[in-house]
Formats: C-alpha cells, sequence, structure tokens
C-alpha cells in the first residue's frame, strides 16, 4: 500500500508546488502590469530610494547562483568526486537563480518594454552594460558546462568548460560588486573591498541554497546523504560563512577608520532604527551565529541541522542586502560636507522606504521563476546527485 | 538682430521690472546669442550663483523652473525636482546660506559613465541630458549623481510642455533650459530671479560676464574633491 500511494502522493505533491509557484509568478506578472500602467508610484521607492525590494531579491538571486557553482568548481577544477556528481545540479540551479534574478531585475525597470534598447545601444563605460555582457556569457557558459557533464561524449571537456566558468563566475560576482563601488560619492557603497566580499558571500549563499534543494531531493527520494559527504559540506559551508562575516566586518571596520564614515555607520549600526536591528539580529545572529552553531556544534545532531542552517544563511543574506541596498541609500548624500542641511527634497534627511505588495511580489516572483526552473529540471532530466561507489 | 529681439520680449515677459534695465543681463544675452552657432565645440554652458544675494525662502526659481518645464511642482519624495533650494548651515560657525541646486552639468559626468544603454549623455556645449527615448529607467544614475540632481518620473503625466519632453519610467533632471539656450535664451530660473543670483553664460568665452566673473570673484564648485568639474559655480560658500 505504502509503496503505491507514497510516490502518488509525491506525484501530487509536486504538481501543488509548481502551482503554489506559478501563481506567485502570475501575482508577480499581474503586479509589474500594475507597475507599468500606474509607474513605480505604486511601489515604495522614491527618488532617495530608487532601488528596492526588488533589487534585494534580484541581487541575491544572482549572487547565490555565482557561488552555487562553488561545488561545480570544486568539482571539476579541483577533482574532488564527491563534488563532481553534485555539478550539474549547481549547474541547474545557477541557471535557474541567474534567470530569476534577470527576470525581476528587467522588471523592474522603468520602461522593460526597452530592454532591447539596453542590448542594441551599448556603453562601454557602464559597469551594468558590463554586467548585462557577464550574465549572458554566464548563461552560456553553463549552459556548455552543463552540456559536457550530461553528454557521455564530450565529458572530455567538462574540466576546460569547468575551469571557464569557473573563471567567469569570479568576474560575474566581481562586477555585481563593482556597480557599488562606482558610486563612490555614496558613503555606504564606493569601496574597494565590495567586489571581494561579494564574491565570498556568494560562496555561503550559493552553498545554502545548494544544501537545501540537496537536502529536499533526498528527502523526496527517500535516499539519505552519505554522512562524510554530508560532513564536508557542512563543513565548507560553514568556512565559507565565516570569511563572509570576515569581510563584512572588515567592509564596516575600514568605513570606521576614515572619519568621513563614521556617521553613516552610527546610523547603519546602532541608531538608525529598521537598518541595524536587521544588521545585528537578522544578518549576524539569525543569519551566522546560529547557522555556526547548527554547524559546528555536534549536540545538535539529531536536527535536521543542516537545511536549517542554510535557510537561516539566506534569510541573513535577504537581511544583509535590505541593509546594504536600502539602508545605504537612505542615509543622505553629504553634498555639503560641514554643513547641516535642509530641503524640499530630503536633502540631509535618512530617506524613508515602505515596501510595497506589488514590488515584494515582483521579488518573490523571481524566486518563484527560479524554483519552476529547477524543479522542472531535476524531474524531466537526470540532476539527482548519484555518489560514486566508494574504492 | 531679430533674435535678439525675440529674447528680449521673452525676457522682458517673465523677468521682474528692476532686473532688466541693468547692463549685464543684456550683454549676457548679447554673448549668448553670439556665442552660439559659430562656437559650437568650444562652448561650455555654465552658471555662477551667487549665495549672498540669495534670499532664504524665496523659490522664484523653483517655481519657473516648474512652469517652464511643466512639472507639477509637488515636493512628495516621488515628485521629480529639477531644482531645489537647499538651506545650508555651517556646523562650526552657523553662518546659514541659501541656495538653489539642481544639475551641475559636471564636465565628467558620473550619471553618463554609468549608464548602460547611453541615455544620458554630454553635448558638446556641456549640457548633461537624458535621451526620454532611450532612457530604460534602471535609475543607476541616479544612484551615481552625488549631487541628487536627478529625478525618476513615477507617475504618467499630462499636461507636458511640447518643447520639454517627459516620460514615465525614465530619469530627468535640469536641462539647463536646452530648448531656450538653443534659441539663444537663457534658463528660466535665472531668468526668473529678481535678484540676479543666477548668472548664466559660456565659461570658454573669456569676452562674457560669467567669465569675467569667475576670473574676478571667488567661486566654488560644490564637492570639488570628486573631480567632476561641474558647470554651476558658487560664490560665497
Ligand atoms: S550633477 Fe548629477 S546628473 Fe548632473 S551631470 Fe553631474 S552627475 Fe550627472
Ligand atoms: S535611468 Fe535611464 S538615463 Fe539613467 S542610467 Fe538608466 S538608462 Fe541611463
Amino acid at each position: 500500500m505504502a509503496s503505491y500511494s507514497i510516490p502518488q502522493l509525491r506525484s501530487h505533491l509536486f504538481y501543488v508546488l509548481m502551482a503554489v509557484a506559478g501563481s506567485i509568478v502570475l501575482a508577480a506578472m499581474f503586479s509589474v502590469h500594475s507597475m507599468e500602467q500606474h509607474g513605480h508610484i505604486i511601489t515604495g521607492m522614491n527618488n532617495q530610494i530608487v532601488w528596492g525590494m526588488p533589487h534585494v531579491f534580484a541581487i541575491f538571486l544572482i549572487v547565490a547562483a555565482s557561488g552555487v557553482l562553488n561545488v561545480s568548481s570544486i568539482g571539476s577544477v579541483f577533482n574532488k568526486p564527491a563534488y563532481k556528481v553534485r555539478a550539474p545540479l549547481a549547474g541547474l540551479l545557477s541557471i535557474a537563480m541567474l534567470a530569476g534574478g534577470l527576470t525581476v531585475l528587467m522588471l523592474d525597470l522603468g520602461r522593460p518594454d526597452r530592454i532591447i534598447v539596453a542590448a542594441t545601444n551599448f556603453n562601454p563605460t557602464s559597469v551594468f552594460a558590463w554586467n548585462i555582457v557577464l550574465y549572458s556569457g554566464m548563461f552560456a557558459a553553463v549552459a556548455v558546462y552543463l552540456w559536457t557533464l550530461m553528454e557521455q561524449r564530450m565529458n572530455s571537456w567538462s574540466k576546460p568548460a569547468g575551469f571557464a566558468v569557473f573563471i567567469w563566475r569570479f568576474v560575474l560576482t566581481t562586477g555585481t560588486g563593482v556597480i557599488f563601488s562606482f558610486l563612490v560619492a555614496r558613503q555606504a557603497y564606493g569601496s574597494a573591498i565590495l567586489p571581494p566580499m561579494f564574491i565570498v558571500i556568494s560562496f555561503a549563499w550559493g552553498l545554502a541554497v545548494f544544501h537545501i534543494v540537496q537536502a529536499a531531493i533526498y528527502e523526496w527520494n527517500g535516499k539519505h546523504l552519505d554522512e562524510y559527504v554530508q560532513k564536508r559540506m557542512r563543513n565548507l559551508m560553514g568556512v565559507f560563512v565565516i570569511a563572509s562575516l570576515y569581510f563584512v566586518a572588515t567592509y564596516h571596520l575600514t568605513n570606521l577608520y576614515f572619519a568621513r564614515q563614521t556617521e553613516f555607520e552610527r546610523f547603519i549600526l546602532v541608531e538608525g532604527g529598521i537598518y541595524p536591528k536587521l544588521f545585528w539580529i537578522g544578518y549576524v545572529l539569525l543569519g551566522n551565529v546560529l547557522p555556526l552553531l547548527l554547524i559546528y556544534l555536534p549536540a545538535l545532531d539529531r536536527f535536521k541541522r543542516i537545511p536549517i542552517a542554510s535557510l537561516l544563511i539566506i534569510l541573513g543574506g535577504f537581511c544583509l542586502l535590505y541593509v546594504f541596498i536600502i539602508g545605504g541609500q537612505a542615509f543622505p548624500l553629504d553634498i555639503f560636507p560641514g554643513y547641516s542641511v535642509s530641503s524640499s527634497f530630503a536633502d540631509g534627511e535618512i530617506g524613508t522606504y515602505q515596501p510595497s505588495l506589488p514590488e515584494i511580489l515582483l521579488g518573490l516572483g523571481g524566486v518563484g521563476v527560479a524554483f519552476l526552473i529547477s524543479a522542472i529540471g531535476i524531474r524531466v532530466l537526470d540532476f539527482v546527485p548519484r555518489e560514486l561507489p566508494k574504492k | 538682430m531679430s533674435d535678439i529681439n525675440l529674447q528680449r520680449r521673452n525676457f522682458l515677459k517673465t523677468a521682474a521690472g528692476a532686473a532688466m534695465v541693468t547692463v549685464a543681463p543684456g550683454m549676457l544675452l548679447f554673448d549668448v546669442a553670439h556665442g552660439n552657432p559659430q562656437s559650437v565645440g568650444k562652448v561650455r554652458w555654465g552658471m555662477l550663483i551667487d549665495t549672498a544675494a540669495c534670499v532664504p525662502g524665496c523659490n522664484d526659481c523653483v517655481t519657473a523652473c516648474n512652469k517652464e518645464n511643466g512639472l507639477s511642482g509637488g515636493t512628495a519624495a516621488t515628485d521629480s525636482q529639477w531644482i531645489r533650494k537647499i538651506e545650508i548651515k555651517d556646523i562650526s560657525s552657523g553662518r546659514e546660506v541659501s541656495l538653489p541646486m539642481m544639475c551641475q552639468h559636471c564636465e565628467s559626468p558620473p550619471c553618463v559613465d554609468v549608464c548602460p544603454t547611453g541615455a544620458s549623455f554630454k553635448r558638446v556645449d556641456g549640457i548633461v541630458l537624458v535621451d526620454k527615448h532611450r532612457c530604460i529607467g534602471c535609475r543607476y544614475c541616479m544612484m551615481a549623481c552625488p549631487y541628487k540632481a536627478r529625478s525618476f518620473v513615477h507617475e504618467p503625466l499630462q499636461d507636458q510642455n511640447p518643447d520639454v519632453p517627459r516620460g514615465k519610467g525614465t530619469v530627468e533632471s535640469c536641462t539647463l533650459c536646452v530648448h531656450r539656450i538653443d534659441q539663444g535664451g537663457q534658463p528660466a530660473c535665472a531668468e526668473a530671479c529678481a535678484n540676479k543670483v543666477i548668472l548664466f553664460g559660456d565659461l570658454n568665452d573669456p569676452e562674457s560676464a560669467i567669465a569675467k566673473k569667475v576670473k574676478s570673484v571667488v567661486s566654488t564648485q560644490i564637492r570639488a574633491d570628486l573631480k567632476l568639474n561641474p558647470g554651476v559655480r558658487y560664490q560665497g560658500l
């Protein structure tokens, strides 16, 4: 009985999940339609907080898309069998998240209908334009890589293809960081530490996403993940979490070192209301301390500690990006250093931002797109990691 | 000649009576009209703003800009403001100054550097503009501008001025009233200010009033440390 009904139940559940993700994507499309009609007035964004919730989602997805490929790189470039068998899944997740992130970024444009303009009028000095190239190139690179992995005859090419992806994603995440480090006039950005910070952070977020998907797949198929593999991947995630925490701390400490930036740091870390709360509770406590405890304290073994730690890391990631992107803009530009200023355009004031439902739905829509692509990919093609027999 | 008459008529129409009899604006108009067609490529339009003469609470330049460019004049966080009055106070000395702030028409404009589509561009005469038909509304230029000079059109627009195209979902900022300049006029704000705070002209023409004044009085560029060489300079800061 059980052997008959469980797969059936699973198949039902699969369609339910697809329907949920599909409805989220539909709701996102409706939001985009309303934004098209009414303009961005229906979002919480304004002339001071020009990038909002959609950018938090989009950047998370894009950064994680690059980071998840670490699993492939460790397999292909560094030749670790436990990771090699997971490379195809990592590649699929990367493509899925990249597609989700880019969809959000594109649909949030004031004129999404003109996306073709962005493709045909290329301003070579713009970091944004470079990123468009990097993202499209990434799709191509990962697709080729997947092909070399999954097509027997192409297997011998998987190493060079993996290497190309390895390089490409470094450049891509650097590019994402550079978008912000070019904004020299903004106190929150314009720092050279941002590109490496984004790279290290991407490892942690990417691995967290991978762990969740892997745990779900194993659970779904009633399989048990090899203890040894589990331990190695868990420890690796711990290392990445510590490393990214280190970079975030360095970013804030270097800001504190420059007298001009201390005001900003006080705002973002102490006095800025929602932002310090999200930073300390959301990012540091829930997104780092707790996951690290879950990863390293053996006493917690009976919990499903890795998926929980991974979920927390992702939650922390969203908090960090919210603080970084929105808090960074909320702090006023220092147009007149040494003066206190006031105007009708909110000069010298902390920007206000209240995310609205349509923009949150748009962001979630990106997650929905990523979910649909991964779920369909996993079901239709053979992406389930198969452990190689132990030697 | 008719050019000058036309400008003068426009000028008389909008400017306060007392402002136009004085010599300086007349000279300025003369320079503008004659400098324009011949010296394309050499012209650098700019403004010199005398903050000492600017009256706190006076908003005439802002009102004139809104009218000229068909802006609503609303000051909600989502409304466009191409020019705004800023009251600043020196934290150490307590000295207060009032001044108009708008796009500074940087010589090395970060907004142009970052724009992915080339919609933000700088004309040969130094005016920085957004091509409304090319802008995709990504707002990266707003992130990059150190002066918070740009606004995003958050709502559908009505009653547009045909000379000043605008568009929902695109970014906009002070055009230096390019449509007036190209016909030999000067920006609406400069014309509207009864205290002649805003002196407009060709910074590259040694004979222009603005070039002469920039040479003789102390003036500064805001956030000069960023080395963007704005075309708008301030006096009395
Ligand atoms: S002030 Fe801002 S919008 Fe104007 S040219 Fe400079 S960077 Fe561009
Ligand atoms: S909002 Fe428009 S003008 Fe500004 S950077 Fe984007 S495309 Fe260029």
